[in-house]
């Protein structure tokens, strides 16, 4: 199944190689990882889209616990959450594609962010699946190139990860 | 005042009461060296090898209960010290290792005896740190002592460039350590323990299975009084030898791969099962879809909860410091008003007898042509009383002393557990004699794991060790042989020992005492002559039956039921 593990950690060099070689030591999935410092300086967090049998979760949430730059971890996929993807998008721009591609965007509630003679680059945040339809809706001839950030989550509600 | 960094390296050593420090100098921690070279607090020793000066402070830190201490160079003394920490890792060694790191100037250029230390450490350390201040070094060491110590022990490095060590800082030793994201476990949940409790008075087969945690928590009384009270069997591993006197009727011997037939069946059939401080290791357990098709009910005592649900389902966790946890649970069972079903302990016992009566317990069969390895290590036993320090290298001569030496105590059997790295007995004795002068230092080795660090012989004369080395010499690299025997068709691939050096010369050239023994007869009496000369070092060069294998033996990926005994073949 898939989790989204929220957790915050020390904001020092080599915190963010002690988790990926964690989980590349083990054997663990990454699907994607994002990490920024938050409001508290001295603290990073991170986001990790991880897939596994409970028992897996279930190592993975206690050797995260064990590492001892790690402060809090939260499974985010036990309970309500929010998720979003930041996604950049250059497509070839030309002819009729380019007010087609504008319509895309705004139905999508993208923005465009840069627009060249022949290319327009889009910004698009949300789920996974959404970013995914987008690709799919404007067709694959046109991309130029993609960028992903991978999912960054945060609890509904009252639901809050912090010290 | 202000202090050179590696002035204050030596003063946190002083400070956290460090004797002995087991180290190879180089360019990174000339400062260092030469600070210590101004003091006479701290004694260091020069092994040959930093593999070595690690298992050496791993000896000193499993016979004693303190943290031991390494000091190498930048580069190729880091990658050296690697598979001791690795060892020691494995184990939950408490360890510190101070590392020499080149110039924050030049880090980065790939500059001479350069290596990522803190990268290349990262999976085998409980935690490491690179320094960048000499400000930061005394609490950097502090936290580092703390970390080594508290919790499940482990290795911790602390990896210092050269320039960081020779500038000036104000030295002040923190009094406290604060690590907001570190907060090792302590009492258990007393519901919890109420739980566990009524689940051990309950059991119509109860079992006791501890591990290494019991040794390192200082948990062995207690553990002892328990399994007494509940009358149940009880089953040490390899790590956790000592925890419980093996000479104590109700001890059943090692589990797993080569451990009595009984205390398999027992850890298979039980209807409770209280896993203390063990981890429920592939080698324990064998196949663990094996262990889990028979039903009973397991309780999990460890200070690390990612040791809990690792392997096997739990049914009731319990995440405490293993000391306070048994105390309390002993608590518990004495204020309960129940006892345990003594109609149905008699009837468990019956079944573990007939298990012993079939399995036969430990036995081989011995000679008058050809030295047995057993033999070897049943008369060291005999000889020493049980009371020796005894430390082994990795193969059958570990299995053997493991099986034969009956060790009453806890931190009198030092071994490669985890690891299982060769070249560790003889160093881990030197840490081991170092910090325990007036006790009797065995190493029991193979003719293949002594030459993996046969090296530091040099280090016992520079030290005065007297340590015995006892090698079961079978000219083959025993356990290999064992497998290759099994399950490669007789293809010993590799597993013969050709030009075997002249131990005896060898041992003499190093300004020890050598000794060959080709007799059963002889074993005896080398065995008194050598331990009578309490100043010296001497070397076993035992030729031993080359035909000898370990059992009983699960195959790995058998379960622990399916077991080849001795008279199977």
């Amino acid at each position: 199944m898939r989790h989204i593990i929220s957790l915050l950690m020390e904001n020092e060099a080599g915190a963010l190689s002690r988790v990926a070689g964690l989980f590349s030591a083990r054997g663990y999935n990454i699907e994607s990882l994002t990490v920024a410092p938050t409001e508290d300086p001295t603290l990073s967090r991170m986001t990790i889209v991880t897939s596994g049998s409970d028992a897996v979760i279930d190592q993975i949430n206690k050797q995260l616990n064990k590492l001892v730059d790690v402060v809090a971890v939260m499974d985010l996929s036990e309970g309500d959450h929010l998720e979003r993807e930041l996604m950049l998008v250059k497509v070839r721009a030309l002819g009729e594609d380019r007010e087609e591609l504008k319509r895309m965007a705004d139905i999508f509630r993208g923005r465009i962010i840069d627009v060249s003679t022949d290319t327009y680059t889009i910004e698009l945040t949300g789920a996974r699946a959404k970013l995914d339809n987008f690709l799919e809706a404007i067709g694959r001839e046109l991309i130029l190139e993609t960028v992903r950030t991978g999912a960054s989550g945060i609890g509904r509600g009252e639901r809050i990860l912090k010290l | 005042m202000e202090l050179t960094g590696a002035e204050i390296v030596i003063r946190c050593l002083q400070e956290e009461q460090v004797e002995y420090v087991f180290g190879y100098p180089g360019g990174a921690v000339l400062f260092i060296y030469d600070e210590l070279f101004k003091q006479d607090k701290v004694k260091h020793v020069l092994v040959r090898h930093e593999q070595a000066a690690v298992h050496a402070a791993d000896g000193y830190a499993r016979s004693s209960d303190k943290v031991g201490v390494a000091i190498v160079t930048s580069g190729p003394g880091l990658t050296n010290a690697v598979t001791g920490i690795a060892t020691a890792y494995m184990d939950s060694i408490p360890m510190v290792v101070i590392s020499g790191q080149v110039p924050t100037s030049v880090i980065g250029e790939d500059a001479f005896q350069e290596v990522d230390a803190v990268g290349i450490t990262r999976p085998c350390v409980k935690h490491n740190f690179l320094v960048k201040d000499p400000k930061d070094i005394a609490a950097t060491i502090k936290k580092a002592f703390y970390l080594a110590r508290t919790g499940r022990p482990g290795p911790v490095l602390v990896d210092i460039p050269k320039d960081v060590s020779n500038q000036k800082a104000v030295f002040e030793y923190p009094s406290n350590v604060n690590i907001r994201a570190y907060h090792p476990p302590g009492k258990a949940d007393s519901a919890q323990i109420r739980h566990a409790a009524q689940m051990l008075l309950e059991a119509k087969r109860p079992m006791v299975y501890a591990g290494g945690g019991v040794v390192q928590g200082g948990a062995s009384q207690q553990l002892t009084e328990l399994v007494r009270l509940l009358g149940s069997p009880c089953t040490n591993t390899l790590m956790g030898l000592g925890g419980y006197p093996a000479n104590d009727k109700q001890f059943v011997g090692m589990p797993g791969m080569h451990g009595t037939y009984e205390a398999n069946m027992a850890m298979q059939h039980c209807d409770v099962l209280l896993a203390v401080g063990a981890r429920f290791d592939d080698r324990v357990i064998g196949n663990v879809e094996h262990f889990a098709q028979v039903q009973r009910k397991i309780i999990h005592i460890d200070i690390d909860p990612s040791s809990i649900a690792k392997r096997v389902k739990v049914d009731l966790p319990i995440v405490a410091d293993l000391k306070l946890a048994l105390d309390e649970l002993l608590g518990a069972l004495r204020s309960s008003k129940q006892k345990p079903d003594a109609a149905e302990l008699a009837a468990w016992w019956r079944q573990v007898d007939e298990w012993r009566a079939k399995g036969g317990g430990l036995r081989y069969k011995n000679s008058t042509e050809v030295i047995k390895p057993q033999y070897v290590i049943e008369t060291l036993h005999k000889i020493t009383g049980g009371d020796a320090i005894v430390t082994s290298d990795v193969g059958q001569h570990q299995m053997w002393a493991a099986q034969y030496y009956k060790f009453n105590q806890p931190r009198r059997w030092i071994n490669s557990g985890g690891l299982g790295t060769m070249g560790f007995g003889l160093p881990a004795a030197m840490g081991a004699q170092l910090i325990n002068p007036d006790a009797t230092v065995a190493c029991v080795t193979g003719e293949g794991s002594i030459q993996m660090n046969i090296q530091e012989l040099s280090t016992c004369k520079q030290f005065r060790l007297p340590i015995k080395v006892l090698a079961l010499n079978n000219r083959y690299l025993g356990m290999v042989r064992q497998w290759q025997e099994f399950f490669h068709g007789n293809r010993y691939s590799q597993s013969y020992m050709d030009a075997l050096p002249d131990f005896v010369k060898l041992a003499e050239a190093y300004g020890h005492i050598g000794m060959r023994i080709e007799n059963p007869a002889d074993v005896e009496p080398a065995i008194r002559e050598a331990f009578a000369r309490k100043n010296d070092l001497v070397f076993m060069d035992f030729r031993t039956d080359s035909t000898e294998n370990v059992f009983p033996m699960v195959p790995g990926g058998k379960g622990l039921s399916e077991v080849i005994l001795a008279e199977d073949l």
